[in-house]
């Protein structure tokens, strides 16, 4: 059942188009992450659904019902934000009543919300605290539990992990994806950190320029990514891109480049099938072997240029037909700068684009 | 490594802990002269002041300005609180005190409560318009008060509050209104928007966020338009002397009354005494509300 729809929703400031003509369909209990680097509006998405900004064009529907010019607290939703925007001169229990003495709830009922959220979220002994006397993660959870008790079926999160440091930030991940697993509500996560998208999301929605790119499994979006932009953004250290041109050889289809010639019998090309053209050619560093023999449909010599060792994993940089070429390896295997390596692949695992749109091919 | 030996000072004295100073350096004297001198030179027109007014007229007349009262009388104070004679009127400037008590508490009150709203609503509630709205209103701020004076008599004038201490209460007003409202908007403005945000999914709407969210917040920007308008409208003189009548005048009229009466002997003791009663009231206020105002911004400094 779909618990939040968003239908050709598009937003304008003055002449800067922010959202074009946007189309979500999240199901009733569902993890959804916006991705995207800054400025591509998945916050001035998620605050279109929030009810926080009116749409230039479109419609809303939040269970069903058309919420489009419902006020935020009408729209059966709950927010928490990146700064968790407690109310400083309020204690942690006055921070969450505000909303509820709002809606006029019965004092009994009110005190009944506040404990269960209180108990979910292990906040029970900072209820008379002031939200200054809190650290960082005990503002965010109480941001959280400020949401939580007013029961709704949508949580709507703005980036609510970004203030908090590395640490922190990925233990409250895993309590946010418990949570998640304990309530099921539908829950809307707005994030420019692909970590975690990749580790919350049910389905992943990269955004760029207002439009969304791809809408996905988070493994789908990381083995298929859709075009060019997906695939460079997902994924740390970044895939590897290879310009050249797709021509066909001996029957077969080939990627040739500067010198570089590789087999793409084992490509899944897409419903069109292979064209011969300008193409790019993408691989994720940790999909290419170093040295590891000659099992590989593809593999080429090449010298060491740099190495960066990333405390597991070492990514070393090398050249392939004059292009910057990068592999990972576990560190007890790095080379050093100058060596002599055989890199080699799986086709399979590639992923082509056409050079002029950067749509998958 | 280098051996520490190398960062060895000249005297032979490894440095360690806090960087010696000395207490009389050239630096130091440098400024801390030039802090007494001009400490001195605004400090000496209040003392002359305080010391003549504790002075009979007989001793005045010696002519030793700068020399301490041989023998302390407060009756110069007395008359100039309670006899002092400006006019037909012989009651001191208590009357002007009390005018300008309730020229200045309804105004100030008032003015702050309307530029509040104002502000809070031209920060977070932007409506179609709002910035030429606030352009307007901060053009009012430069608009000299001389080509306003005339126009806004007839107005008052038409609608019956001419002379009278309401009308003066909304002239203050009317004027306070494009610089406190600035001071507001600027302020609010300064509050982060997320929390604006929490407070609408929360469901307050324009006058909860107003008094529960916003209020709380904002004693610090308070005690700064406090401060402003107190003072502001206590040493208004222009306002006081075209809009009202002399049995309304407010404090600094009258004492400019005292003061400048051409007819009889000067009075020194007395208008020394006169001028520093009609100042106490702003002295004060500073006073009171630096340590608050030190407080707020301490208290609304922490971040939420």
């Amino acid at each position: 059942m779909t618990s939040v729809l968003v239908k050709d929703v598009s937003l304008n400031f003055g002449a800067v188009e922010v959202l074009k003509s946007l189309n979500l369909d999240v199901t009733e209990g569902e993890f959804i992450v916006l991705l995207g680097p800054s400025g591509c509006g998945k916050s001035t998405l998620l605050n279109c659904i929030a009810g926080l900004l009116d749409v230039s064009a479109g419609q809303i529907f939040i269970n069903g019902k058309n919420v489009t010019w419902e006020e935020p607290k009408d729209r059966g939703i709950g927010m928490v934000f990146q700064s968790y925007a407690l109310y400083p001169q309020m204690s942690v229990e006055g921070n969450l009543s505000f909303g509820l003495k709002n809606a006029g709830l019965p004092k009994d009922e009110i005190a009944r919300r506040i404990a269960r959220a209180a108990s979910i979220l292990q906040i029970e002994p900072l209820l008379k605290r002031r939200p200054a006397a809190l650290s960082g993660g005990q503002r965010q959870r109480v941001a959280i539990g400020r949401a939580l008790v007013r029961d709704v079926d949508v949580f709507l999160f703005d980036e609510p992990l970004s203030n908090l440091d590395a640490k922190l930030r990925s233990e409250l991940r895993v309590e946010i994806k418990r949570l998640h697993q304990k309530l099921g509500n539908t829950m809307i996560y707005v994030t420019h950190d692909q970590i975690e998208a990749m580790t919350l999301a049910d389905r992943i929605a990269v955004m760029k320029g207002g439009l969304i790119q791809q809408l996905d499994a988070p493994q789908a979006i990381y083995g298929k990514p859709v075009n060019r932009f997906v695939a460079g953004f997902i994924g740390s250290p970044g895939m590897n891109f290879l310009e050249g041109r797709l021509e066909p050889r001996d029957g077969q289809p080939r990627f040739v480049a500067d010198g570089l010639d590789i087999p793409l019998a084992t490509y899944a090309f897409d419903a069109a099938g292979f064209r011969p053209g300008p193409a790019v050619f993408g691989m994720r560093p940790e999909h290419v072997g170093l040295n590891s023999g000659t099992g590989w449909p593809f593999s080429s010599a090449t010298t060491v240029e740099v190495v960066e060792p990333m405390g597991s994993d070492t990514l070393v940089w090398a050249r392939l037909a004059s292009q910057n070429f990068t592999v990972r390896v576990s560190s007890e295997r790095a080379p050093t700068v100058g060596d002599q390596i055989v890199i080699g692949f799986d086709p399979l695992r590639a992923s082509l684009f056409d050079a002029d749109t950067g749509v998958r091919l | 490594m280098a051996s520490p030996a190398v960062f060895a000072s000249s005297a032979g004295v490894e440095p360690h802990g806090p960087r010696p100073r000395r207490a009389i350096s050239r630096r130091n004297v440098i400024v801390y002269g030039t802090l007494l001198v001009v400490a001195i030179y605004y400090l000496l027109p209040l003392y002359v002041m305080v010391v003549t007014s504790l002075k009979g007229m007989p001793e005045i007349r010696l002519g030793n300005i700068f020399s301490p009262p041989v023998e302390i009388t407060f009756e110069p104070w007395v008359k100039a609180w309670a006899t002092a004679c400006t006019g037909l009127n012989c009651d001191g400037l208590s009357r002007g005190f009390w005018n300008s008590v309730r020229i200045t508490v309804p105004s100030v009150i008032i003015s702050i409560a309307i530029a509040s709203v104002n502000g809070y609503a031209l920060a977070n509630w932007r409506f179609k318009g709002s910035e030429t709205f606030f352009a307007i209103l901060i053009f009012g701020a430069f608009i000299p008060y001389q080509v306003m004076l005339y126009p806004i008599v007839i107005i008052l004038r038409e609608i019956g509050l001419y002379g009278s201490l309401w009308g003066l209460v909304i002239v203050h007003c009317i004027f306070g209104m494009p610089i406190l409202t600035l001071l507001f908007r600027n302020y609010f403005t300064s509050v982060p928007e997320e929390l604006f945000k929490a407070a609408r999914v929360d469901g307050a709407g324009f006058w909860g966020i107003y008094l529960k969210i916003m209020l709380p917040m904002s004693l610090p920007i308070f005690v700064v338009a406090l401060i402003i308008q107190i003072t502001g409208i206590w040493n208004d003189f222009l306002f006081g002397v075209v809009y009202t009548r002399p049995d309304t005048y407010p404090m600094t009229v009258q004492l400019n009354n005292i003061v400048n009466s051409v007819q009889g002997v000067k009075e020194y003791n007395v208008n020394m005494a006169a001028t520093l009663l009609t100042g106490l009231v702003p002295l004060v206020i500073y006073f009171i509300s630096g340590k608050l105002f030190v407080r707020g911004i301490a208290a609304g400094a922490v971040k939420g």
